[in-house]
């Protein structure tokens, strides 16, 4: 690698000509010159929707930081932040129409919940006590696919998922209340992952109506975007034949509108699209990482100038929202944070049984086996002890 | 009818039963494949059921993945052996693990098709014997026909599987003719078949393997020793019932494959007839593999693959205890 793979890459410090922004860092509402497109949109936007979008990243940072704090007291065995990158999360997930499909990474925290996903489903994942948690098709979680560890894997379900979308004629009719569409969530470092190539292939060959939802928050793990990638990553969607848009996914309007805009037209058949959302990660990797060791505190005191929820908050006050307001959110962050922290105390263990359920789902003999030789097992040792 | 026929009737008659099965791989349209196992499908069934996908191995398995979550049923051909490593993270990381993660909720049944083995001097990459690979997965289950009467039949029991199946087509046999009874399934999925009866030793082993293991039973038949053989059929999970009732009255088993045996299907089946039958046995159980080498150029290959010469030594080994 050259030498300044260690230095804060250049896609950091400068912003693409065409950066979808409403919202400044300071709250401001001053729409760029490609925002300009979807500011109809965004002015159409009713106050509860923006508090809405205000509570939900507020909200969820509550929760995010009060499981940071159960990993670090040995509740959870890890924890990815979600710090950071709320605006791009929210946005996105509040665009998603019910009848949409959500293939989420592993940081979407927000956007699971938001379509319904309970969250201590997401703690029993980390704690140990799942590889998943959740069933995507139950109605109550909202077409909301499980996390997904291996960098991208996901990007190809959610391919396929489109193109069965696509086969069995549930796009494209004209009716947008019953038109479906993917999204599917990948970071920076993924992008570099074959399987996110194939899936562009796939996804632009079959048509699929689907939204590649790119969060950019400039680092995988300790590696910097420079390293993955010597041209802004939304580019990479046009080489693959698909309109792709990069936003500032520190401004919750921005991430609203452009993949509103683009599920409505992945929905509607036009294929798929790809949206480059510039964050940042505010907190470690995971909890098993320092930060500190790769990246300078000035490049995160300059990002966290442009928190997602302090510029919304600063937009809320000026357009006159109550205090109340905040006071409500308040109580409510903190009452998810307690919840969380009562319940994740709560939870069982597991009956060592549970591991020969599901392997298959018909009958296996070996498995059958083994799970008898088992029990057979411990119940040998019930007999002599005590 | 030839094997390759055989399974493009299954493949067609599953199609036509359900219009959620679906064909994925690349050339297997209008071409039908390089083995012309898909032949004439597209024209049948049209290219919305039968994907020309493009190429890439992990993007074939990985969308059928998500192509099962949304309620189909993707039959995947990879063209050869050798090129199924690429998909490897989408089978054994992915498919194999996607129903356990969901707790039962998500089930996957994909089948994904791979000619393997050799014997058809072959260039590089083109011959290798991977179940192993895909046996040693847990959530995977894993079968090899033989027969043309086994391809029709088993790619429509893998077709209606629950779970993912790796359908392992011996690519020797595609042109090897045999009767095919469409009226009547012979035997489950899953189980193993007494292919040859015998009292001395009992021979198993899988896919093509199989026609060695009779040569090499009507061989030592004219030398006076009678040899039993068994067709493994399913190698995840094994039947071992008819393995044991054999073993049992022979005494005797030797495992051939064309696979190298270290840490292979060979050695589990052998170690596991060892701990059920230990009693019944007059000799351990011997194994008789291809070598623990990469699979030599096409010229070598004839000293790689067990032959039926090395069988019957295995066999008088056996015997000589
Ligand atoms: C295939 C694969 N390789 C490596 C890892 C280990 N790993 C986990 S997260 C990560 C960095 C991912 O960065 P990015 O895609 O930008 O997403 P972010 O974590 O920043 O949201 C790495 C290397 C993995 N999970 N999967």
């Amino acid at each position: 690698m050259t030498t300044d793979a260690t230095a804060p890459s250049a896609q950091t410090s400068s912003e693409p000509p065409t950066l979808v922004r409403f919202l400044q860092a300071d709250g401001s509402f001053a729409p760029s010159p490609a925002a300009e497109p979807y500011l109809e949109l965004v002015e159409g936007l009713a106050d509860a929707d923006l508090e809405q979008f205000y509570r939900d990243m507020a909200v969820i940072r509550a929760f995010d930081v009060q499981a940071t704090n159960l990993q670090r007291q040995g509740q959870l065995a890890l924890w990815p932040p979600s710090y950071g990158q709320e605006a791009a999360q929210v946005g996105s997930a509040r665009a998603a129409r019910a009848q949409d499909h959500l293939f989420p990474s592993y940081r979407e925290h927000v956007v699971t919940r938001i379509r319904g996903v309970d969250p201590i489903d997401i703690i029993r994942l980390m704690r140990g006590l799942t590889h998943g948690g959740w069933n995507p098709f139950d109605p109550k979680n909202g077409n909301t696919h499980i996390y997904t560890l291996v960098l991208g894997a996901q990007t190809l379900h959610a391919t396929g998922f489109g193109m069965g979308l696509t086969l069995d004629g549930r796009c494209g009719t004209g009716d947008p209340e019953r038109d479906e569409a993917v999204i599917v969530y990948y970071g920076d470092g993924a992008s570099s992952q074959g399987d996110v190539h194939e899936a562009m292939v796939f996804a632009n060959s079959y048509r699929t109506p689907e939204v590649f939802f790119l969060q950019n928050n400039q680092w995988a793990i300790s590696v910097p975007v420079s390293t993955q990638s010597r041209s802004p990553l939304y580019k990479r969607g046009e080489g693959y034949g698909m309109p792709s848009i990069p936003i500032d996914g520190n401004d919750v309007l921005a991430s609203w509108a452009v993949t509103r805009t683009a599920l409505d037209e992945a929905r509607a058949g036009q294929g798929p699209r790809a949206i480059e959302a510039m964050t940042y990660r505010l907190g470690a990797h995971t909890t098993s990482d320092d930060p500190t060791k790769y990246r300078t505190s000035d490049e995160e005191e300059s990002w966290r100038r442009r928190d997602p929820i302090a510029r919304m908050r600063a937009y809320l006050l000026a357009r006159g929202a109550s205090e109340a307001f905040f006071a409500d959110v308040e109580a409510e962050s903190q009452a998810l944070a307690d919840d969380t922290r009562t319940r994740t105390n709560a939870l069982g263990g597991l009956e060592a049984d549970s591991m020969f359920a599901h392997v298959y789902s018909e009958a296996h003999p070996l498995i059958d086996e083994q799970r008898r030789w088992l029990a057979d097992y411990e119940v040998s040792f019930a007999g002599g002890a005590s | 009818m030839p094997f390759s026929r055989a399974i493009n009737a299954g493949l067609r008659a599953a199609m036509a039963a359900s219009d959620r099965v679906l064909l994925m791989g690349e050339d297997i349209g209008k071409l039908g494949g390089v083995f012309r196992v898909t032949e004439g499908l597209v024209a049948e069934f049209g290219d919305r059921r039968v994907l020309d996908t493009p190429l890439a191995e992990s993007g074939i398995v990985g969308t059928a993945i998500g192509l099962a979550m949304a309620g189909f049923r993707p039959v995947v051909e990879i063209q050869f052996d050798g090129f199924v490593f690429p998909a490897f993270d989408q089978i054994t990381a992915q498919l194999a693990k996607i129903t356990n993660r969901h707790e039962g909720a998500v089930q996957m049944p994909v089948v994904i098709r791979i000619p393997y083995g050799g014997h058809i001097g072959a260039v590089e990459h083109h011959q290798e014997s991977p179940e192993a690979y895909f046996t040693h997965t847990a959530g995977l289950r894993v079968v090899s026909p033989s027969t043309p009467n086994d391809g029709y039949w088993m790619i429509q029991d893998a077709i209606a599987s629950a779970d993912p199946v790796i359908f392992l087509e011996p690519k020797s046999k595609y042109w090897q003719k045999g009767e095919v009874d469409t009226s009547a399934r012979a035997l489950p999925l899953h189980a193993s078949r007494v292919v040859r009866r015998g009292t001395d030793v009992t021979l198993v082993g899988h896919g093509a393997m199989v026609t060695t293991l009779l040569q090499a039973a009507s061989i030592a038949e004219s030398e006076g020793t009678s040899c039993e053989v068994v067709d493994l059929r399913s190698l995840s999970p094994v039947d071992y019932g008819p393995i044991l009732d054999s073993v049992r009255r022979t005494g005797r088993m030797v495992y051939a494959q064309e696979a190298p045996g270290f840490t292979s299907l060979g050695s589990e089946v052998a170690a596991t007839v060892m701990e059920k039958a230990f009693y019944a046995l007059e000799a351990p159980v011997l194994r008789v593999s291809g070598f623990d080498t990469p699979f030599p150029a096409a010229k070598l290959e004839g000293a790689y693959l067990p032959d039926a010469d090395r069988v019957l030594e295995a066999v008088d080994r056996a015997l000589a205890y």
